[in-house]
């Protein structure tokens, strides 16, 4: 246990229990997509805490920058003008980043003990330090959220500023958000406070106003309040409803065990197969039968 | 028994070379891949350095296990046609475990069950290549879409699981079949050994009629 406050739940290729002794109460970010203003304060305080420096890049004749997730911008503002309804233009800017799973895909595909934990609060992390480069978690997130650097062949994401979290701050990219679009707290209390911004908006006209809370993957814990939560997919392409794909969980899933618990029936039948057959060899009369 | 000149030439030493090139990529291969197949056998990767040897390893090595089993691929082939005496001679599995080889059609070179884990072995080998290639996350993952990893990730955890498998079957019978690893250590086999367990490839060798 390194902090109290960051007790591991779960942890990547780890078949026993893990602290569980405490219980913390499930944190969650609030993200209001109908009060960001694309400023992208948010990306600039996540590099400045992480001390990370992406490249320079070009543009897509977008307000998107970077154009995407790395491993050195673990958020990243999208950009998408949309008409909802014909002839209504909405600029929909949805900060995309790790949505920290309940049920993260990304720790059921990781195969090196300890890479991916799970902390008590809800926040997902990758140890570096255990990661061995395979990119299995970039196969297993529904989400296409982990990067894997070329420089280190390590996977960088969010970590939801667990760092801060861990001794009671807010995680950088909400302590800057000058609209208070982001917001962070208990998920309980988010929740709340979404319910409320909710009935907001669907007295001002957007009828479909709700709660991105995907049930797929047990609920997140960065969590998005839409204008449009029936369209997801006007977000530049924030998934339906997202879930483990089932191939992820057929390859993670009871088979493994269960084939490695073959391999030792097959080792153990042949040696009792030997004993009780004895060793195939020519029969005496056989050797008679050739000239040597 | 070594130096019989009555013996019978079974394998070069060429072929016994290529088989045990393979073998010994194989161990390396399975026990690297174990690393990453199921969370038991992670400490496996000690045996390589680590688990990020074990990743950057194992699919060299395997590639290397590829180019040597093609090589016997292209040597064998037309050894391990499968025939109708070889279907019938799988019919007899049961006997065969017992140690009962005398209702068993008369193998040649290779018996039914040599060849049918011949192919099998190849179905592994081809699979383990194509799924190995979109999986590898350093050069080649980013070129194929989400999907095709999800499905080739699967493929090569169960074609790997079903190669462990058939080898340990593999390795179980010659050790079982006394004198069958002579074959591919030294080259030679006696003969009636040979006479025995591969009776048509015992009278095309020596013209014995026996």
């Amino acid at each position: 246990m390194a902090l109290q406050s960051l007790d591991i739940k779960r942890r990547s290729a780890t078949t026993t229990p893990s602290a569980g002794i405490r219980s913390t109460p499930e944190l969650a970010k609030l993200i209001d997509v109908s009060k960001c203003i694309g400023c992208k304060a948010c990306q600039a305080a996540c590099m400045e805490w992480n001390d990370l420096r992406d490249d320079i890049g070009t543009t897509a004749g977008t307000y998107d920058n970077p154009r995407d997730l790395t491993e050195h911008s673990w958020t990243v503002m999208r950009f998408a003008e949309v008409e909802p309804e014909p002839g209504r233009l909405e600029w929909l800017i949805r900060k995309d980043g790790c949505m920290h799973c309940a049920d993260p895909g990304c720790l059921k595909a990781c195969p090196a003990p300890g890479a991916v934990v799970q902390y008590h609060n809800g926040i997902v992390d990758f140890h570096e330090e255990h990661c061995i480069g395979c990119g299995y978690c970039v196969t297993g997130c529904p989400f296409n959220i982990p990067r894997l650097s070329r420089a280190d062949a390590k996977v960088y994401k969010c970590t939801l500023c667990a760092d801060r979290v861990a001794v009671g701050l807010e995680p950088a990219c909400v302590k800057t958000c000058p609209t208070g679009a982001i917001m962070f707290g208990t998920k309980t209390d988010m929740l709340k406070q979404a319910a409320g911004r909710i009935t907001d908006l669907k007295r001002r006209g957007f009828a479909k106003a709700g709660v991105y809370d995907p049930k797929g993957v047990g609920g997140t814990h960065v969590i998005y309040l839409l204008q449009h939560a029936d369209r997801p997919e006007l977000y530049s392409d924030l998934p339906d409803n997202p879930s483990i794909s089932p191939m992820v969980s057929l390859w993670k899933g009871a088979v493994k065990p269960l084939t490695s618990l073959a391999f030792g029936m097959i080792a153990v039948g042949a040696f009792f197969h030997y004993l009780v057959k004895g060793p195939n060899r020519v029969p005496e009369e056989r050797e008679q039968e050739v000239d040597q | 028994m070594k130096n019989n000149p009555q013996n019978l030439l079974r394998f070069t030493a060429a072929e016994r070379a290529n088989h045990w090139l393979v073998a010994i990529c194989f161990v390396l291969v399975a026990l690297s891949g174990l690393v990453f197949f199921y969370p038991a056998f992670y400490p496996l990767s000690q045996l390589f350095g680590g688990g990020v040897w074990a990743r950057i390893l194992h699919p060299f090595i395997g590639l290397l296990l590829f180019a040597a089993f093609g090589l016997m691929f292209v040597k064998f082939r037309d050894l391990n046609r499968i025939t109708a005496t070889d279907r019938e001679w799988l019919r007899h599995t049961r006997e065969l475990l017992n140690g009962d080889e005398q209702g068993l059609p008369e193998a040649g070179k290779f018996n039914g069950g040599q060849k049918l884990l011949f192919w099998l072995l190849v179905a592994c080998v081809a699979l383990l290549l194509l799924s190995g290639i979109v999986i590898w996350r350093a050069y080649f993952s980013p070129l194929f879409p989400l999907w095709l990893i999800r499905l080739a990730a699967v493929v090569h955890a169960a074609a790997g699981a079903g190669m462990i498998a058939l080898i340990l079957g593999h390795i179980y019978m010659g050790i079982w079949t006394s004198e069958s690893m002579a074959g591919m250590l030294y080259g030679q086999v006696r003969r009636p050994w040979a006479r025995l367990h591969h009776r048509a490839w015992f009278r095309q060798m020596t013209g014995d009629d026996q």
